[in-house]
């Protein structure tokens, strides 16, 4: 899909801004092709969202970025990811450093078996921060970004699984958040929660873009119309491969897409 | 100016801008042993077989294969030393079959009424004294033979003595019981309801059902579980050491005190030079010993994968 | 229009039924039996001087100490070898291991180990432990045979239980930056512990109760003292339960239940514990 559909305005910005890129991607299970030529920047310190019916390779597309394909056997990459114009699949880069700076949240909350501090206070750790009193600030600094320091701070020894869905997504953004991250990953984050803790994670996720790059996957298009700057939708081509169809401000992508298979998704006549 | 020269030169000593690959050697260091550790089992394996091979093989230069399987003497301080396994062999077949022939048609039944007819309660019950069985240590197991059981077969048969063949082959088919019914009931509980409920709807009884529908089709299942108890039987040292007599001559009878193999080494090794002729040929029985029961434990694993693929949706 | 099975059919079905019944009670009850039996007949041998004290009279008499402490040093050994070696093997199928031949071996290697007869066991520590490694007849021979033996089980129950940990925890954990050696030890063991800790514990077991290795490989019947060193000779309870049942003559009948009961008692007892962990563990996952 040509990148000259792409009109961003003064916030968001010009190549090199780009905080993400994918250069003519192709991503194949074993033999099975999941992505085909997806060729895209992602902005920074903006929120861009994936969406498409379900399938056409948004969550694949999604973890490009921090390489948790590498955990599948047989996944494999051509052509380029980058992350601040550094090649990402080169065999010099440290895995683990980058999913530091990229980090992930998922669809099902997925806490630690441990107390809401330690779980926070998990990724800090293994890092080499010993001090308790360090540790104790980057804990309800991350609580505090996450929107959840109001509802913890006198339970911060209790068990995480304890908490509702919703608090346990906020939590699993607060660990997230305490490794210090450039780029938060989303992969369909509020699915398994209430319209209130939805709501909930959007304006916390609105705040978090002013210092954080966020991509999100969504099957739900009201969710990226409400909480994204740009969208990028995504669909299956007839062997099942996904690509990229169409990229834009969101405002426009909604109001006046270009092609006519967004515009039908948009519209619900498919998804 | 000096400061953009300075992060320019920054910028090009580290390209990638500290992602670089990073060394961690102490977790490299950590890893190797893991995978070191992951070796082992094969590595114990193959030293079994290279040493059964190395210290047993050599005695077939002494004695030829034909005589040393086929041969019925066992008389390793005579002059010259004979080494026939017959006893052995035939001992251990009698011991096997007498076991097998109890504890099968039992374990099955018991399968049979724990999965199928027993309610929760009567099972929640007797599934934890079954693995108390399996538990019992196979030396105290002969103790209650020497004790109890064989005053009971010779008084019974009218024998010189309890300690015999039959003695061991009740105790062994009491040792294989649990492994008998523990796979014997997994197979059945594999069985999906919806054949048994196939079966109901046609009008055929519970135990039609047991018997046509879910003893068929837990067949592998309960071929492996048998093989699995055989097994059990034929590799038992303590209990047939304690009970079977250990007698040399070939056994004709189940109520013959005889030898199996793995008591005949049992008793042979203290005694044997390390290194001489004896030494070799208790060696070279711990092979045949080891193949048959790697053999048996092989077939029934191989059998048991094919239940599972038989169930799988 | 009657609807019933024939009776023959229904009679059958009785008949059938019974004779499941029978061989269900043919199971249990010799259990039941011995276990009756041997508190009958042995516990009029227990009594602290039993557990105290040295054997005398070349074994008729006194107590069975010696035997008892030899068996805890044997449970020891094994486990202190069979179990680091087997959670890393168990680490190493689970997190490490792709697949392909290697693996399969591995695996295949595990199936085997676990079905060869324990006197092959001993036959295997006598040719390598005494003789090879020159370590002699000894506790340190005996205890590697016995963990070579336990090793199967050990790796098998420490890959069950760090299967069972679910893998979401380690994708968070991943996800965030953690390395995947810091994924497992701080985060998967010590979820599967009590599934490791079951596992080691019926090794440990099963170890009490072993005879065939130990006969070859170092236990003796009557030593003047306690093993000073791991490469001392040592007394054992299955051992000690073999000779005193078959090669000593005049031995008291009390004094052999005396020693079959201690030894029932130290197997049953771990193997009680081994359950008591997995249920309280079984319990604690599910309230959480």
């Amino acid at each position: 899909m040509k990148m000259s559909s792409v009109l961003l305005n003064s916030k968001s910005v010009n190549q090199s801004n780009a905080k993400l890129k994918t250069e003519a991607v192709n991503l194949y299970y074993g033999s099975f092709q999941a992505l085909r030529n997806i060729s895209l920047e992602i902005s920074e310190r903006a929120i861009t969202s994936i969406i498409g019916p379900s399938g056409c390779g948004k969550s694949s597309f999604l973890r490009l970025f921090n390489r948790m394909n590498d955990l599948i056997t047989g996944a494999r990459v051509e052509g380029r990811v980058e992350i601040d114009a550094i090649s990402i699949y080169d065999k010099t880069i440290d895995v683990t450093e980058l999913r530091k700076r990229v980090g992930m949240v998922f669809q099902k909350p997925n806490p630690f078996p441990m107390s809401i501090f330690e779980n926070v206070a998990f990724g800090p750790r293994r890092h080499g921060k010993k001090n308790l009193g360090e540790l104790e600030d980057i804990v309800e600094r991350s609580l505090h970004q996450a929107a959840l320091w109001d509802e913890v701070n006198d339970k911060l020894s209790q068990s995480a699984l304890a908490l509702s869905g919703g608090q346990q997504q906020r939590l699993c953004i607060a660990r997230v958040l305490a490794v210090e991250p450039e780029v938060i990953l989303m992969d369909e984050p509020c699915s398994a929660l209430d319209p209130v803790a939805t709501l909930k994670i959007e304006e916390l996720m609105r705040s978090l873009a002013e210092n954080y790059t966020i991509v999100i996957v969504t099957h739900n298009m009201q969710q990226a119309a409400r909480v994204s700057d740009l969208a990028a939708f995504f669909m299956m081509e007839e062997d099942r491969a996904g690509a990229l169809v169409e990229y834009g401000l969101t405002s426009e992508l909604f109001t006046n897409p270009k092609d006519k298979r967004t515009e039908d998704y948009i519209t619900g006549r498919f998804g | 100016m000096f400061g953009q020269r300075v992060s320019l030169a920054i910028a090009e000593a580290d390209p990638q801008k500290g992602l670089k690959r990073r060394w961690r050697l102490g977790e490299r260091f950590i890893e190797g042993w893991i995978f070191l550790a992951g070796l082992l089992t094969v590595v114990i394996l193959l030293g079994i077989i290279i040493l059964l091979v190395k210290e047993g093989v050599p005695i077939f230069f002494h004695t030829s294969p034909w005589e040393f399987f086929f041969g019925t003497k066992w008389y390793p301080v005579s002059d010259p030393p004979t080494f026939g396994i017959m006893p052995f062999f035939v001992a251990t077949l009698w011991v096997t079959i007498v076991a097998t022939a109890m504890a099968v048609p039992i374990g099955i039944g018991c399968a049979a009424y724990l999965s199928e007819v027993a309610s929760s309660k009567v099972r929640e019950t007797l599934k934890p004294i079954i693995e108390l069985l399996a538990g019992i240590p196979s030396v105290v197991m002969g103790f209650i033979g020497l004790m109890l059981l064989s005053p009971l077969v010779q008084s019974a048969f009218n024998l010189n003595t309890g300690l015999c063949g039959l003695s061991a082959g009740i105790m062994l088919a009491l040792m294989s019981l649990p492994i008998i019914v523990s796979v014997s009931e997994d197979a059945l509980q594999a069985v999906p309801d919806e054949f048994r409920q196939a079966s109901y709807a046609l009008g055929a009884t519970k135990w039609e059902t047991i018997r046509h529908v879910c003893i068929p089709g837990a067949f592998s299942g309960i071929t492996a579980a048998v093989m699995l108890g055989v097994g059990r039987a034929i590799g038992e040292t303590m209990t047939v050491l304690m009970i079977a007599g250990g007698a040399l001559a070939v056994p004709v009878s189940p109520t013959d005190p005889m030898m199996p193999m793995t008591a005949a080494i049992a008793s042979g090794i203290g005694n044997a030079v390390r290194g001489g002729l004896q030494y070799q040929a208790l060696f070279a029985i711990g092979l045949i010993l080891f193949i048959i029961t790697l053999t048996v434990n092989l077939i029934s694993d191989k059998v048991l994968e094919r239940q599972k693929r038989k169930f799988a949706r | 229009m009657a609807i019933r099975t024939t009776a023959s059919r229904q009679l059958s079905q009785r008949a059938a039924f019974g004779l499941l019944s029978v061989s269900a009670i043919l199971v249990v009850v010799p259990v039941i039996v011995i276990i009756l039996l041997f508190v009958i007949n042995g516990s009029g041998a227990i009594s602290w001087e039993f557990l105290t004290q040295d054997p005398s009279q070349a074994g008729k008499a006194g107590g069975i100490f010696p035997a008892i402490v030899g068996t805890f040093f044997l449970m020891l050994g094994t486990i202190v070898f069979a179990l680091p070696l087997g959670v890393m093997a168990g680490i190493y199928l689970t997190e490490y291991a792709k697949e392909n031949w290697l693996t399969r071996s591995i695996n295949l290697a595990i199936v085997n180990l676990a079905g060869v007869p324990s006197i092959v066991y001993g036959l295997f520590g006598l040719g390598v432990f005494v003789m090879l490694f020159n370590f002699g007849m000894s506790l340190l021979s005996a205890s590697l045979t016995l963990a070579c033996q336990a090793l199967a089980m050990t790796v098998t129950t420490s890959r069950e239980a760090i299967l069972s940990v679910p893998k979401e925890y380690r994708e968070g954990s991943l996800a965030i930056g953690v390395t995947r050696w810091q994924t497992i030890r701080h985060l998967v063991l010590p979820q599967a512990l009590p599934g490791i800790i079951t596992g080691a514990v019926l090794a440990m077991s099963r170890a009490a109760g072993e005879t065939a290795p130990i006969l070859i490989v170092g236990a003796a019947f009557l030593l003047p003292g306690l093993p000073q060193s791991p490469f001392d000779q040592f007394m054992a309870l299955p051992y000690h339960l073999y000779t005193v049942a078959a090669h000593v003559p005049g031995m008291p009948k009390s004094t052999i239940w005396g020693v079959a009961l201690v030894l029932l008692a130290v197997v049953l007892s771990f193997n009680i514990l081994a359950t008591i962990i997995r249920l309280k563990a079984r319990r604690r996952r599910l309230n959480a």
